[in-house]
């Protein structure tokens, strides 16, 4: 039984804690926060870049580190710690993933040097507003490779180079890759539960794209593309939810009530065992999904559903908790909780809610279990 | 990151399955009706396993294990599972009890219980909880009192409660109160009893759930020597420490119905308008959820193997699998009878889903949730041990223990 990170990987786990500690302390994800103009940290992207980060799963012929997908889990795990201001899981879990998993040749070449150097932001544009999207509501069309309609939100949306794009050609849903900053695109920025994280409303008004899989495959790809990067944010999920438990059991243990320290209340403690036994669940079911990310296993989608289901109920229970453990002090702008209870709704949301994720958990059951 | 076996544990592995292809039993024994399961059997196939130092394989060698490391132990318990061998009773004695013995007893004492503990020849039960302290060991009343006859012996009178197999146990530890002039952890004496002593009466406990797989121990003038004595007078709570240290990996989680079992059940009852009820969405999303409980459960057990197998100490990840199974089995075995409507209250058999295994969970999770250990217990170790958080205050600490209110 080898279920765990080897040494290597936990290694460089540390060194990103490191990394993230010296470079993107909440002091700094509030530079993004604060500010309205500015929609994600420049400065520590390309930092990040620099690192290797964003390649870190590409192979190394297309400019990448060529290390694996539980290198990058370990990354993402430290990221959703820092709760880190860059447009990191659209460009690298989504983007380059997708082009990884179905882009032709040409594609790859073109595209993961660029996302490995840092000089591409990417995007998925899949909602066309609320509730869940489906084959039937799906309103965006291309004809003769021309896109025409309306995105929101798209994470990222307002800053990224490229977007995936998912659009009906001929009565038929499909992906599409189109150039943000050319011709026939419109964008607006749009206010948003998590400004640390940008999101934006893109018009589509006859915008060359290229497709991306086959025809009609767009819901399938999507799907593939959806669960691996399920299993990444699951690792930033459970970093964010390990933090929350981290801040309120300092303050717990410092905060005195009643002549004695908070911490010595059961009702405190039986509060922070019960996120620390949702944060092992989570855990345990995303080293899974890590297990399946990175051997191509066929249980992906289930593996990819349960890390998600878990992970979003444990950041969920430990941001909205560690701000009650706080008290009064836990709903100010200045402290930090709400720095992680705004990234749990933003990361639960972005791939589709967890509540679409149980349908699709239990479909995938019901017929694995009647095969 | 794989689910294989190193080398060393694919080789320890091969060498079992073989010697189990070869020894174990073909059939399931039946259950000889006394509550111990099929008892005959089950000494049987543990004496077979000894004399193989498979019984306890983790044991030194002088004791009849095979000096093993816990992964093989594991390794074992994996293999053995695939056969139908009888029920374990012994798992209390050589878990728990003869290990505090072989830790305070002296040598004669220990050569002369740990072989027949080991090949089943002996049974042993634990003697700590009692009517007015459960989660509270260290409240014991049971007393211990020097004989008057200058023999140096004890006397020891009262009543434990929850015992597991006192019924065909033949020894037992029990904790008892010596000094109720002291706090109540500094006035406790730990002795190994002969459970077919005169003065000792067992009574089955009559469950809720209707079954008796526990009893009450009736001590009244129960005479022990001082050599039966563990570890010194006034001194039982350490030794009681010792024994309880093991407890938790002694009461497993829950088992019985889990999602599969709900799901198959859902898709042959009728749900709201006629449709399944497989296809109601409210029990999709609880099925979505307790598959997620029960896979994190098992990978978390996977991460626990994983640390035996590369020789280091489990995480204290290893301390959440009772706590979520035993609520989790609650409230399946409940949705799945609520999802029978108006049919749910029956429980026969015959006529319930599953063998009314559905229903069997909700009677049987209040005591999983109690024993080994209650779910508050629990949450309190992880926010102490884990968490590092404070303890919760005593405010019997510095009181002679025959000061304490008592209540009923």
């Amino acid at each position: 039984m080898n279920f765990d990170f080897s040494d290597d990987q936990k290694f460089l786990k540390a060194e990103a804690r490191k990394f993230l500690d010296a470079n993107c302390g909440t002091a700094r994800v509030r530079g993004v926060l604060d500010d309205e103009g500015k929609a994600y940290d420049a400065a520590l992207w390309k930092a990040v870049a620099e690192q290797g980060w964003l390649g870190a799963a590409i192979p190394e012929e297309h400019g990448g580190l060529g290390l694996g997908h539980l290198e990058l889990c370990v990354i993402a795990e430290e990221l959703g710690r820092a709760v880190a201001p860059i447009p990191f899981a659209s460009t690298v879990y989504f983007l380059a993933e997708a082009v990884m998993l179905a882009g032709n040749e040409e594609q790859k070449a073109w595209l993961l040097p660029r996302v490995a150097a840092g000089e591409i932001i990417g995007a998925v544009a899949t909602s066309e507003g609320p509730g869940v999207l489906s084959a039937a509501t799906l309103k965006a069309t291309v004809t003769d490779g021309r896109l025409n309609g309306v995105k929101l939100p798209v994470a990222d949306g307002d800053i990224a180079n490229v977007a995936l794009v998912l659009a009906k050609e001929g009565g038929k849903p499909g992906l599409f890759s189109v150039h943000l900053d050319g011709e026939g695109v419109t964008r607006e920025a749009l206010k948003t539960l998590d400004p640390t994280r940008d999101a934006a409303k893109l018009t589509f008004k006859d915008a060359p794209v290229i497709r991306l899989g086959d025809a009609g495959e767009g819901f399938a790809l999507l799907e593939q593309i959806n669960d691996r990067a399920a299993i990444l944010l699951a690792f930033e999920q459970c970093g964010g939810a390990d933090r929350c438990l981290e801040m309120a059991k300092a303050y717990a243990l410092e905060r005195y009530a009643f002549g004695r320290v908070i911490a010595s209340y059961q009702a405190i403690k039986h509060k922070l065992a019960d996120m620390y036994v949702k944060n092992e669940l989570a855990r345990s079911n995303a080293y899974y999904g890590a297990w399946a990310l990175n051997t191509g296993a066929p249980e992906m989608p289930i593996a990819a559903s349960a890390a998600r289901i878990a992970a979003s109920e444990a950041f969920w229970f430990a941001s909205k908790e560690n701000i009650q453990t706080h008290g009064g002090i836990g709903f100010t702008w200045e402290m930090d909780c709400h720095l992680y209870y705004r990234r749990s709704r933003q990361l639960s949301l972005v791939a589709g809610a967890p509540r679409v994720w149980k349908e699709r958990l239990v479909s995938h059951l019901e017929r694995r279990n009647a095969a | 990151m794989d689910f294989n076996d190193t080398p060393e544990e694919a080789a320890y592995r091969a060498e079992v399955k073989a010697w189990l292809d070869a020894n174990a039993p073909k059939r399931a024994a039946p259950d000889d009706g006394e509550g111990g399961g099929a008892m005959a059997a089950s000494k049987a196939w543990q004496a077979r396993k000894a004399a193989a130092g498979y019984a306890q394989i983790t044991w030194p060698k002088e004791w009849g294990g095979q000096g093993g490391t816990p992964i093989q132990q594991v390794i074992f318990n994996e293999e053995e599972a695939r056969h139908p061998v009888p029920g374990n009773p012994f798992q209390i004695g050589l878990g728990m009890c003869v290990p505090t013995v072989a830790t305070f007893a002296d040598q004669a004492t220990k050569d002369r219980f740990v072989g027949p503990a080991l090949r089943g020849e002996e049974i042993w039960c634990q003697l700590f909880s009692e009517p007015s302290g459960g989660s509270d060991v260290a409240a014991a009343r049971t007393k211990a009192v020097r004989a008057s006859d200058g023999s140096g012996d004890w006397l020891i009178s009262g009543q434990k409660v929850w015992t597991t197999g006192a019924q065909f146990s033949d020894f037992g530890i029990v904790v008892c109160r010596t000094n109720p002039d002291a706090p109540k952890h500094k006035g406790l004496t730990m002795f190994w009893v002969d459970m077919h002593a005169p003065g000792i009466e067992v009574k089955p406990i009559h469950q809720m759930s209707g079954g008796s797989g526990f009893n009450e121990v009736f001590f009244t003038d129960v005479r022990v020597k001082d050599s039966q004595r563990l570890g010194a007078v006034d001194d039982g709570w350490k030794v009681s420490l010792v024994t309880l240290m093991n407890e938790r990996l002694a009461v497993g989680g829950a088992s019985g119905a889990g999602w599969r079992e709900f799901m198959e059940a859902a898709r042959g009852v009728p749900g709201l308008d006629g449709a399944p009820a497989l296809k109601d969405q409210a029990l999709r999303e609880k099925l979505a959820d307790w598959y997620v409980q029960a896979e994190g459960l098992k990978h978390t057990r996977n991460r626990t193997m994983t640390a035996l197998s590369r020789g280091q100490t489990p995480g204290p990840e290893s301390s959440i699998g009772k706590i979520v199974s035993a609520l989790m089995m609650q409230d399946l075995g409940n949705s799945a009878i609520e999802m029978l409507d108006q049919y749910g209250i029956i429980n026969d058999p015959e006529l319930a889903p599953l063998h009314a295994g559905f229903h069997s969970s909700v009677m049987f999770a209040p005591g999983l949730r109690i024993a080994g250990g209650t779910d508050e217990i629990l949450k309190n170790i992880i926010a102490e041990r884990v968490l590092g958080l404070p303890g919760d205050i005593r405010v019997d600490k510095d009181v002679a223990f025959k000061d304490l209110p008592t209540g009923r």
